[in-house]
């Protein structure tokens, strides 16, 4: 048997334990697909694996004990799902092309969820479109709201929704739902000034729980989404670390142009002779220092006027 | 008189009274709703009869035109106090059944409960109302348990037709101008619905003795004393005052009175501590029965007029019509103590 893994890792097969075996692993942006494909995929575990599928931590599926030489015949039979999940394809018929960029994951978003300020899936396919395929490891999350049920500052780049809450002081009942609930679930960004709820936009995360939780819609959402970006979170065995705030309300097209930018300056400054050719974004950061990936992030985006940069960044995380 | 109006025509009626009259209708409050990429549609002050909503029921009703969220008495300052001035414009409010029979329900607690409410009377005397026909019976509507679905005392009706609308006219001052606008002149009676989904069955037999039924307990857990059904009802009427004072300066300042809740803490709150209805199922019994008991042994009628929005709000999908309908359960269980 000649199998050459590097391509084959790139085409999202792996290596297995088992000798003679690969698995197809299928990423699934944003985590949400009709139900319909599901059944392809029962048909490739079925018919060329070993009957059993594993839903992955980075929402895709993989279908292990593939024998390496069924790969063609699982990619032709995996064309409708990545045409269906708006994969970019650099030739049909061939499978999924590259694995270093992770699936793109998210919360289920304001598809389904009260909390989400935007809906998540629709965000992460437009990131899809515009960052793949790609074979450099980054890691992107999105979640809907400061819960961060998709635990996105353990993410390269972490992306949170917001609202900024929209107060009409005539429609207030001096009911302090509003007041009670940030201080109980969120932040204490609103205190009672004269029987009504004063904000304070410096501490408000945006999560919208006012705007939820007031009876007579005196907070509203604001028609603008705004986001935070959070950067540079990891797992792994050398430093895991929570990602930080690099930027309040910010848009998405600052957000794309920015993780954009991020992949110019890990081509420039990636350690090239990197295990697998392969290095978390964080530690080149480490290495080049945060000044000067700022400066690469940062290039030719406009953010909003309300958006705050935070800098410097430091990180923490656990070090041995 | 009836006639059929034409959209154009229609807006052109209306926008003949902006002069002395706010359009107040449901409109749409795009993104407006509280969860994102959602819409509200709820009253507000609309400028066009494009704007005004005919296919849905309103989240809140219309009452807040007459009964501001916050309503401003009067300004103070050391001896002096100076009444607020009312709005400039009256108003034409467009509203279905259910809520013209809601604006007797207020009528009845501001102008004829002990001595009138000046700062109603004086916004209820500029307001004409549009009657807005219900071709069907929206969720959670039990407007025909409650004899509210059909309603007569409208300056206009208005019935979506086609492109156009279906109009029915009693006042005067509206015939003159729509006369001259109208495509033809017909007999026309405002739709009405004749059945919902929803019924209720408010026993004949109720007495205050139910208060001490079982079936109220339930709500002690279930609801999270909110309010939304309160600020939602038409018939509603509740408020509280405040005293406000400007800035450092504690002698200048105004009185205003504001929507209070029967369901929300502190409502009961009295003078040394104490407090009446401290369980939600003590509050919600309450409420219900304020609506389908004792404002009728007061008044003759009952005060819940069946728009179902109380229903329509509920974050925790409680049902007001659904409690109703345990009153004849509990009845039985509390005459056979």
């Amino acid at each position: 048997m000649d199998i050459n893994t590097k391509k084959l890792k790139k085409n999202a097969f792996r290596v297995t334990k088992v000798r003679g075996m690969t698995a197809s692993r299928i990423r699934v942006p944003g985590g949400h697909l009709d139900a319909r494909y599901l059944g392809k995929i029962q048909e490739i575990a079925e018919r060329f694996g070993n009957g059993t599928i594993h839903i992955t931590s980075r929402q895709g599926f993989e279908i292990p004990g593939i024998p390496y030489e069924k790969m063609a015949e699982v990619n032709a039979l995996l064309q409708p799902l990545i045409e269906g999940l708006d994969i970019n394809q650099s030739e049909p018929g061939t499978g999924y092309p590259a694995s270093g960029t992770r699936n793109i994951t998210a919360c289920i978003g304001n598809r389904v969820c009260p909390y989400a300020c935007y809906d998540t899936t629709a965000f992460a396919r437009r990131i899809e479109k515009a960052v793949f395929p790609n074979d450099l490891h980054f890691k992107i999350a999105l979640t809907g709201c400061p819960n961060d049920c998709m635990k996105v500052r353990m993410h390269d780049f972490g992306i949170m929704g917001m609202t900024e809450p929209q107060f009409e002081p005539q429609r207030c009942v001096s009911c302090e739902a509003c007041i009670d609930v940030c201080a109980k679930k969120s932040v204490t960004a609103l205190k009672a000034v004269k029987y009504r709820p004063q904000r304070n936009e410096e501490k408000c995360i945006g999560c919208g729980e006012c705007v939820l939780n007031c009876p007579n819609m005196a907070w509203t959402r604001s028609k603008e989404k705004y986001y935070r970006l959070t950067l540079m979170g990891r797992t792994g065995k050398k430093n895991p670390r929570l990602g930080e705030d690099f930027i309040k309300w910010g848009d998405e097209a600052s957000i794309i142009k920015i993780i954009l930018n991020t992949y110019d300056y890990v081509e420039k400054y990636i350690d090239r002779n990197a295990p697998g050719g392969k290095e978390h974004i964080g530690y080149i950061v480490d290495r080049t220092g945060f000044e000067e990936f700022k400066g690469w992030a940062l290039k030719d985006v406009n953010l909003p006027a309300k958006a705050r940069v935070f800098t410097p960044l430091y990180w923490q995380g656990i070090k041995y | 008189m009836g006639f059929k109006l034409s959209r154009e025509a229609f807006d052109a009626v209306l926008q003949s009274w902006t002069d002395d009259y706010v359009l107040f209708a449901p409109k749409r409050f795009e993104q407006g709703g509280i969860y994102s990429d959602t819409d509200c549609i709820r009253y507000g002050q609309v400028q066009a009869v494009d704007e005004i909503v005919f296919d849905s029921k309103s989240l809140y009703s219309f009452k807040e035109a007459l009964l501001p969220v916050s309503e401003t008495l009067f300004f103070f300052t050391e001896e002096t106090v100076k009444e607020a001035d009312p709005p400039k414009k009256g108003a034409i409010i467009f509203l279905r059944s259910c809520d013209l029979h809601g604006l007797k329900r207020l009528d009845e607690i501001y102008l004829r409960n002990g001595p009138e409410d000046a700062y109603y009377r004086r916004l209820r005397d500029r307001v004409q109302f549009v009657l807005m026909g219900c071709p069907h019976s929206f969720e959670n509507c039990f407007c025909v348990s409650m004899g509210t679905n059909q309603a007569t005392d409208y300056a206009i009706s208005v019935d979506v037709e086609g492109d156009g609308f279906l109009v029915d006219c009693k006042s005067e001052a509206w015939a003159e101008r729509i006369t001259p606008r109208a495509e033809a002149e017909l007999d026309v009676t405002p739709r009405h619905v004749t059945e919902n989904a929803v019924t209720v069955n408010i026993p004949e037999t109720l007495t205050i003795q139910v208060a001490s039924s079982r079936i109220w307990d339930e709500y002690d857990n279930r609801c999270i004393d909110c309010g939304r059904c309160n600020f939602v009802c038409p018939t509603c009427t509740c408020f509280t005052m405040q005293d406000l004072f400007y800035t450092e300066n504690g002698r200048v300042g105004e009185r205003r009175r504001i929507w209070a809740s029967c369901m929300v803490d502190g409502f009961t709150d009295v003078a040394g501590g104490g407090s009446y209805r401290k369980k939600n199922g003590e509050r919600m019994r309450f409420k219900v029965l304020h609506k389908v008991y004792d404002f009728k042994v007061r008044t003759g009628s009952h005060m819940c007029v069946g728009c179902g929005r109380c229903d329509d709000v509920c974050p925790e999908y409680i049902s007001f019509s659904n409690s109703v309908n345990k009153l004849d359960q509990a009845m039985k269980e509390v005459s056979g103590r």
